[in-house]
């Protein structure tokens, strides 16, 4: 096989399905996470099992007075306590000093408006759902999942190297197809993340944990699901980084013609499949 | 705590990621104070309250726990205690001149007293509260069930909601009121509770009377009922949307 690293073919990566499924979970995530940050902070502590005992908090972000009256943001994690002033427990709304779990900035909206956060955050969390029950179908049908996104015993068997590599910061960049480690993180995304944040959604629903109290209770309960809900929250955020910063390092014009027109320009394999 | 150098950097940060989210932050501000906006996020409570309904079972009941499962202090949300001079003279005498006022679009209107109340074929469950909040809190509640009350009465047919009137007066000056549709009413645990874990309710908890919807969120069971109305609509009642947090924006539907 000739290797030539220069020579370069336009290939259609993206089919319109992928594409629009993937902007449409951009937009959807753009306003779950902060309406989800303007619901939490209605009660901002977390905790396991189906009650919320106050004495048995896993996580909370409070806002304490000191000895000389001045409000500081605490962020407490398994009894210890973390300074987090200005950001978590206690930051800056229009200027003064107040109490709340995220910073207005993060959520939506701004100010302390539960009722609002609840609307845009069910509305968004439906399109979500049927946005990614549509692309499931798709990538089931079109065999997009089993031929593209799961890992062969070959991808597998690579592993190793591929972790390798991307530690050294050594990305393969315009490759036809996805390595092993953006197969893993994909596959794990769709079919464990993603329907893991909806279930663990329902679970907190009275009315739906009434005629399935299976699902509050795999998860430990409803306060439990609460928390798994929020801790998924932020593996989706990081998630969300790392391919934002993957994107960003293997070529961020092609990355982002590919996932808008389709169109990127790739490595030319002499028709192998790298 | 960070070292001061840290802490500056840190301030600094933070000033960035604000102005950075600020504009997007506004525009997000503003579009949930515009009506349509509003109007079309509230198609999504249709569309939940229409899946709901249609995947589940409508007598599917909540899930019932052991005594031992219930909450060590079980908080006070809301109103703890209506304060006006007629509550605090009813509740003086242990309620006995407080009546149950059952009326509406009703075959035979009727003023309970608490004893006829307790009279009512009853039932006593230990079920988990969730707030819209995002609390949860475990209790036992005992009290008449509410499709008793509805049989006693008969409910004409154009009827299609219970409303339920209370006696505290939020910072507004309005009463607080809840409404509930039949298919919640005539739920097997929808209750008019009158005790909590085995004692008198107390006031906190909305003595004498609380209603229990168990499948729905805490701001559903009013406290302190006075009356029951049966309804074809909501027009008319305070702004019109069936409760005083519906008023004021929040679901209906809250069984999510």
């Amino acid at each position: 096989m000739t290797d030539a690293p220069s020579s370069h073919t336009w290939l259609y990566r993206h089919t319109a399905a992928t594409r629009l499924s993937h902007w449409i979970t951009v937009l959807c995530l753009l306003v779950l996470v902060p309406s989800g940050l303007q619901i939490f902070n209605a009660h901002p502590t977390l905790y396991w099992g189906e009650r919320s005992d106050p004495a048995h908090a896993l996580f909370a972000l409070r806002a304490l007075e000191t000895d000389n009256e001045e409000m500081r943001g605490v962020t407490e994690i398994w009894g210890h306590r973390l300074d987090t002033t200005g950001l978590l427990g206690v930051s800056t709304e229009d200027g003064e000093r107040v109490a709340r779990g995220f910073p207005a900035w993060a959520t939506l909206p701004g100010t302390q408006w539960l009722a609002m956060g609840r609307r845009w955050h069910f509305f968004f969390a439906w399109i979500f759902v049927l946005n990614a029950l549509t692309f499931g179908l798709y990538a089931l049908l079109s065999r997009h999942l089993t031929r593209d996104l799961v890992p062969g015993a070959r991808d597998l068997a690579g592993l190793g190297a591929s972790l390798r590599d991307h530690l050294r910061f050594r990305f393969p960049a315009g490759e036809p197809r996805y390595n092993v480690l953006q197969k893993l993180a994909y596959v794990s995304v769709i079919v464990g993340l993603g329907p893991l944040v909806v279930l663990t959604g329902l679970a907190m629903s009275p009315w739906v944990d009434a005629t399935l109290p299976l699902l509050p209770a795999l998860f430990g309960g409803r306060q439990s699901a609460r928390t798994v809900h929020f801790a998924l929250t932020w593996a989706l955020v990081g998630f969300t980084v790392m391919h934002v910063f993957m994107v960003a390092v293997t070529g961020v014009l092609n990355n982002l013609r590919g996932i808008v027109t389709g169109w990127a320009r790739v490595r030319h394999h002499g028709g192998g499949d790298g | 705590m960070a070292e001061p150098g840290g802490l500056d950097r840190r301030r600094f940060l933070l000033r960035g990621l604000g102005l950075a989210a600020a504009p997007l932050v506004a525009g997000c501000d503003r579009l949930s104070e515009s009506r349509w906006v509003a109007g079309i996020l509230r198609a999504g409570e249709a569309v939940t309250h229409g899946v709901q309904r249609t995947l589940t079972w409508r007598r599917a009941l909540a899930r019932e726990f052991p005594e031992s499962a219930r909450s060590a202090v079980f908080p006070g949300n809301g109103t703890t205690d209506p304060g006006t001079a007629a509550y605090q003279a009813l509740a003086a005498s242990g309620f006995a001149e407080w009546r149950l006022e059952v009326r509406g679009l009703v075959e035979r209107p009727a003023r309970l007293s608490l004893p006829e109340v307790r009279a009512l074929p009853a039932r006593t469950q230990t079920t988990r509260h969730d707030c819209v909040e995002g609390w949860s809190a475990i209790a036992t509640w005992t009290g008449a069930r509410m499709s008793a009350l509805l049989d006693r009465v008969g409910v004409r047919p154009e009827a299609r909601y219970v409303v339920i009137r209370c006696a505290d007066l939020m910072s507004s000056g309005e009463g607080y009121y809840e409404s509930i549709d039949l298919v919640d009413a005539y739920h097997e645990q929808t209750l008019l509770a009158y005790e909590m874990n085995g004692r008198p309710l107390p006031v906190a908890q909305g003595a004498p009377l609380r209603l229990r919807v168990e499948r729905q969120l805490g701001y559903k069971m009013a406290k302190y009922v006075t009356a029951v109305e049966l309804v074809e609509r909501f027009d008319g009642i305070a702004r019109g949307r069936g409760g005083y947090w519906e008023d004021r924006g929040y679901e209906w539907y809250a069984g999510i």
